[in-house]
């Protein structure tokens, strides 16, 4: 059954590769076979997405994902590679702006305004929903300057005093700070894979984002800094609302509390992650994380 | 709700290490089944020589558990399972427990089946043993093929079997007691079978948690002390 299910996927997506346009009945058909099962909404969303579709040219990457995040919930996006979960983690802060040909359309809703209104300051937006990626990207600038940077572009700090104080909480909140304390000034990245990493989360927190977005963060990092950053995350949940986009499974098992599946374009499920990983709902969901395709 | 099936996983060595697994269950179930027949053959038919063999072949069963429990941790060391998978191996490390103390209660019924062959008297309560023995021993054959076919409906039916084997328990206790108290010599021999029926009882017990796990790995639902 799961693998007929699949195969018809698999044949609608080729179909829609070739051309767009003869199988848009097909894909309907399927659309309507397949609404999102589980729990996408909650009472007290912090960002609440409707309709969403995302389009790179013809293509489409995302299809109709309504789905809610919950205030300081940890939400795990997980699917098989080019389901569209990064496309879909990126619309949330409108990273997808700066891709040429892309195309969003729907409703993404932060504290109930529509972040793709006209009008809206987008480096503002990108302030509150900030984004962590795969790739340490620290500034080639001091560790004290990448953290600076943010805050006194958007005047977070009036003096030098306010700055200091904000490079040592934030570095104390990515559990940096006994680190580095003693080379401030030197290069960001002169330090490890998994320091540039919490480098770059203590960059995103320094201008107190209410939404950290974070793509794949441990992809490029060993076992204990993956350990240090799962850690920090929990810590970070505390305070802030995270949406993480993974490609380990076990990640999403160990840290979020809900965990939504995404498979070509489409959201499947969202459930409580212990749900979705000893009882899943939906049966493409099941073949996902038993390692049946992927 | 997905069908439960071992296959298609894209390492297809994991369908193989779950098939293994479940492979060897039902090896052991086979084991353990054989051994309680013969311990109740051994009371009946006052058979020594059959209680000796199911005394010496209860190591087997053991070893089988061992084998089967490495099993599992390596699985769920190596390949993480999860969903359908994870709840499969973790019912294998609950069902080969469950068996195992079948095969422990078998062997303490082959005991006082040699205890009871080496005394003199009657066959007073063997009635009650035969009843009660092959109750549990339908009721374990049927948990075993509930399992192999990963069938709810069948399980349900049998794991509600074991409120009657309860009742047939406690009427054979009253048996055994009116025995006791007709003739105060029997007392002795009477408590052997006694503890016959006792273990044929917790056996049932044991085939009914079979069943719940079987419930659990089909349908993810925990349905023990309801």
């Amino acid at each position: 059954m799961v693998k007929r299910v699949i195969m018809r996927e698999a044949t609608v997506a080729e179909n829609t590769a070739k051309d767009p346009k003869s199988t848009s009945k097909q894909n309907l058909e399927v659309d309507q076979a397949q609404t999102t099962v589980g729990n996408c909404f909650c009472d007290n969303p912090k960002m609440s997405m409707r309709n969403v579709n995302v389009y790179y040219g013809d293509k489409q990457a995302i299809q109709d994902v309504s789905v809610d995040v919950a205030k300081n919930e940890v939400i795990a996006m997980i699917g098989p590679s080019g389901c569209g979960k990064s496309t879909f983690l990126r619309s949330l802060n409108r990273m997808n702006d700066t891709v040429d040909g892309c195309r969003v359309e729907g409703e993404v809703l932060l504290d109930g305004d529509n972040i793709y209104k006209q009008n809206l300051d987008v480096v503002e937006l990108r302030a509150r929903v900030g984004m962590v990626f795969q790739k340490p990207n620290p500034f080639p600038k001091s560790i004290f300057e990448n953290i600076a940077y943010g805050p006194k572009i958007h005047g977070l700090a009036d003096s030098r005093v306010d700055l200091d104080e904000i490079v040592e909480n934030s570095l104390k909140k990515a559990g940096l700070w006994e680190e580095v304390k003693e080379r401030l000034h030197q290069p960001g990245t002169g330090l490890s894979g998994g320091q540039q990493q919490r480098l770059c989360i203590a960059r995103a927190i320094a201008v107190s984002p209410e939404v950290i977005l974070m793509d794949e963060p441990c992809s490029a990092l060993d076992p204990i800094a993956t350990a240090r950053i799962e850690e920090l995350i929990e810590e970070l949940s505390q305070n802030f609302t995270i949406a993480i986009v993974t490609h380990s499974m076990q990640q999403a098992a160990r840290v979020s509390s809900r965990t939504a599946y995404f498979h070509l374009g489409k959201l499947i499920e969202v459930n409580p992650t212990e749900q979705v990983f000893t009882m899943p709902e939906h049966q493409l969901t099941e073949a996902y994380i038993t390692g049946r395709f992927g | 709700m997905p069908k439960m099936s071992f296959e298609n996983h894209i390492m297809t060595q994991f369908d193989e290490e779950l098939e293994e697994i479940r492979t060897q269950l039902m090896e052991m179930g086979g084991k353990v089944e054989q051994q309680l027949k013969n311990s109740i053959q051994a009371v009946i038919k006052a058979n020594s020589k059959l209680a000796e063999e199911v005394i010496k072949e209860e190591r087997l069963v053991d070893e089988m558990e061992v084998d089967i429990d490495e099993a599992c941790i390596l699985i769920i060391a190596r390949r993480q399972p999860a969903a359908s998978d994870l709840r499969f191996v973790m019912m294998v490390t609950k069902a080969i427990n469950d068996l195992e103390r079948i095969g422990d209660e078998a062997r303490k019924i082959a005991n006082h089946a040699v205890i009871l062959s080496e005394q003199d008297g009657t066959s007073q309560g063997y009635k009650e043993v035969r009843h009660l023995g092959d109750s549990v021993c339908g009721m374990l054959a049927d948990a075993l093929d509930a399992f192999a076919r990963f069938d709810v409906d069948a399980a349900m039916k049998t794991l509600e079997e074991d409120a009657q084997v309860d009742l047939d328990y406690k009427s054979a206790l009253r048996e055994l007691v009116t025995y006791m108290m007709e003739d105060p010599r029997s007392i002795g021999r009477a408590i052997n079978v006694l503890w016959v029926v006792r273990s044929l009882e917790r056996i049932g017990d044991h085939a009914k948690n079979l069943c719940e796990q079987i419930v659990y790995v089909v349908k993810g639902k925990d349905i023990r002390h309801q």
